[in-house]
């Protein structure tokens, strides 16, 4: 699958109280928490929110609560996926479990480019792959392959892929659907 | 093979003959919990699945306690929803409003959480019942719907970080103290992802209130859950709480056996780090708005003039905490135009408070006394911030806008610190009245 959409840059430490503030936590209504998705630290961040796009955030993205409704309310106000140097425990584990795509883009990261010789160029780039990639920006991502590609800078990265566990979870459309499947094959 | 204690109980709910760090294991649940905010999103998924049955009723721990008692019909019907599901699946654990607490203080004070065992709850301060030298661990909802539908969670074997505490502790300190000395020294993503092991002759020391008050925020940095292991202030614990008449829910009556006496890391345990602390010139902590990481001592601070004070929560809300801030208030009043708030964590908690007569003491010093509820912790109701105002409270997270405005500010320290501060007005450190 690949997405592609405008970037939304945000900084390290991300919190869930951040993505969606607790006083909004009272329904189970994706769109309607995706209305207040950013409010307390991007004032009308729902608005700007256009098919496609993508946040890129620095280290401990999603840290804090683990509500349920932070990837949720992404999902809700349009956001198709989330990139970021590193993931709070709870959050990587909620975005797999309700199928939120979203790609570590760590600093030690190989970068490959498009075209094979330029690699080693673009490798010291590795160093600061998320610093590297500006706010309005257009990515493209390949979600199967993990390579993301910055159409203004003509830079790609080589993300981490999933390991094969989660991967499966992922394939299935989530933790429930994943569930239902495993049982259905162990009853026959 | 050596084991960290973690590992150890995980090992223990796989059908697993060893475990190895970042494998993905499927374990065994003792324990699935969730609350007012978590459940209704993880009722519907588990509705969504077809499942008609949860795979066993005494496991499962329902309590409204965020915005309950009802802070508005939104949160009315919230709870409507835990309790119809209680009700339909005949939960034996569900704690409505008059049984309820702080669902961290009220589950180890109900005995439902024993050394050794494995605990998920869809609320990230979960991880407070590794105090008891448990592995527990916050979860999303839909981690919380699985495990209603066949008791089992997916973990990743995380590695261990160990933490070692020496030396003496000085006057006021406290297990906040500690763990927001900790947080400031690694970052809020110092351990993220991995176990925090706290441990040395300080931690023996520790009372059992003072070291729920460490592993609650283990979260901070990012830990899995942050864990002790069990000792005899541990088992007397776990004693008391099963001999008293309260306990009328509890899932298992277990007392501590020897197998679990012996639950310790082995010695030559693999740590990813191991970080040794004299903390013998430490002196009480404040966490600055707006990461808990970013720690100041109390008494460097400056002018720092306050709005409200709140004592409460799963980190500092049980009696121990209530009682050093009455030992300070007694006989004092609050700072004029101050608001304190305090909140006890349980009913137990609560009736306590009343009988030893804190509760006066608060009243007549200024301050009011609450319901237990988690409340103006996560910017719920019972204290909420206008613009800015600002708050030193007992609780566990300053981030912007959490008790309110995102133009308002959260400080926190130990109990002690904050109600020195609501006397004075400003953030004080309790030797300075």
């Amino acid at each position: 699958m690949i997405i592609k959409g405008k970037v939304h840059k945000f900084g390290n430490d991300v919190n869930t109280d951040d993505i969606i503030a607790a006083k909004y936590l009272v329904t189970t209504d994706e769109k309607e928490l995706g209305k207040h998705c950013m409010e307390n630290i991007a004032s009308g961040f729902p608005q700007r929110v256009k098919p496609g796009a993508i946040i890129v955030a620095g280290k401990n993205f999603g840290c804090g609560s683990s509500r349920e409704h932070a990837p949720r309310a992404l999902k809700g106000c349009g956001v198709a996926a989330v990139v970021a140097r590193s993931f709070a425990g709870i959050f990587f584990r909620n975005a797999i479990n309700i199928g939120l795509p979203f790609l570590q883009l760590e600093e030690v990261d190989p970068v490959r480019s498009p075209r094979r010789r330029r690699g080693s160029r673009l490798r010291r780039l590795a160093s600061n792959g998320v610093d590297k990639i500006k706010d309005g920006d257009i990515l493209e991502i390949d979600l199967g392959s993990g390579i993301i590609k910055n159409l203004n800078s003509q830079q790609a990265y080589q993300t981490q892929a999933f390991p094969s566990f989660l991967q499966e979870i992922i394939r299935y459309g989530g933790l429930i659907h994943w569930i239902k499947a495993r049982h259905k094959k162990e009853k026959k | 093979m050596a084991y960290t204690i973690a590992e150890k109980i995980l090992l223990a709910h796989t059908d697993k003959k060893d475990i190895h760090q970042a494998e993905f294991i499927e374990a065994k649940i003792d324990l699935a919990l969730g609350n007012d905010i978590t459940a209704p999103f993880a009722i519907e998924e588990f509705r969504k699945s077809g499942v008609k049955r949860v795979f066993n009723n005494q496991k499962i721990v329902l309590v409204p306690d965020h915005f309950a008692p009802a802070k508005d019909l939104k949160s009315a019907n919230q709870c409507r929803i835990l309790a119809d599901f209680a009700k339909e699946h005949k939960l034996k654990n569900y704690f409505e409003v008059g049984c309820m607490g702080i669902e961290h203080a009220l589950l180890p004070e109900k005995g439902l959480i024993s050394p050794g065992d494995l605990a998920i709850g869809a609320d990230s301060h979960t991880c407070t019942y590794g105090a008891l030298g448990s592995f527990a661990t916050g979860v999303g909802s839909t981690d919380l719907a699985r495990a209603f539908i066949d008791g089992k969670c997916w973990l990743k074997v995380p590695a261990t970080i160990k933490f070692i505490y020496k030396g003496k502790l000085k006057k006021w300190m406290s297990g906040k103290d500690l763990i927001l000395y900790t947080i400031g020294q690694i970052g809020v993503d110092g351990a993220l992802g991995k176990v925090m092991e706290f441990s040395g002759p300080i931690i023996n020391k520790l009372s059992m209130d003072d070291r729920f008050a460490m592993s609650n925020m283990a979260i901070e940095a990012g830990g899995v859950t942050g864990i002790i292991e069990p000792d005899e202030i541990t088992f007397d614990f776990v004693k008391r709480v099963h001999s008293q008449k309260s306990i009328v829910h509890s899932k298992k009556l277990r007392t501590p056996n020897s197998g679990l006496r012996t639950l310790k890391s082995d010695p030559d345990a693999h740590y990813e780090k191991i970080y040794e602390y004299d903390v013998s010139k430490l002196e009480p902590l404040v966490a600055c708005p707006h990461l808990p990481s970013n720690v100041k001592p109390a008494s460097k601070l400056g002018d720092i003039t306050l709005d409200q004070v709140v004592i409460g929560s799963c980190t500092n809300g049980r009696i121990s905490d209530l009682r050093i801030a009455a030992k300070i208030l007694k006989g004092k009043k609050i700072k004029q135009g101050l608001r304190l708030i305090i909140i006890p964590a349980t009913q137990e908690v609560y009736l306590e408070a009343v009988k030893e007569g804190l509760a006066e003491i608060f009243v007549r010093a200024g301050g009011v006394f609450s319901t237990p509820t988690c409340g103006p912790c996560l910017g719920g109701h019972m204290g909420i911030l206008s613009e800015g105002e600002r708050c030193l409270a007992t609780t566990n997270r300053n981030f912007i806008g959490r008790m309110g405005s995102p133009k308002s500010e959260v400080y926190l320290s130990s109990p002690a610190v904050a109600v020195a501060s609501a006397i004075k007005g400003r953030i004080t450190h309790p030797e300075a009245l």
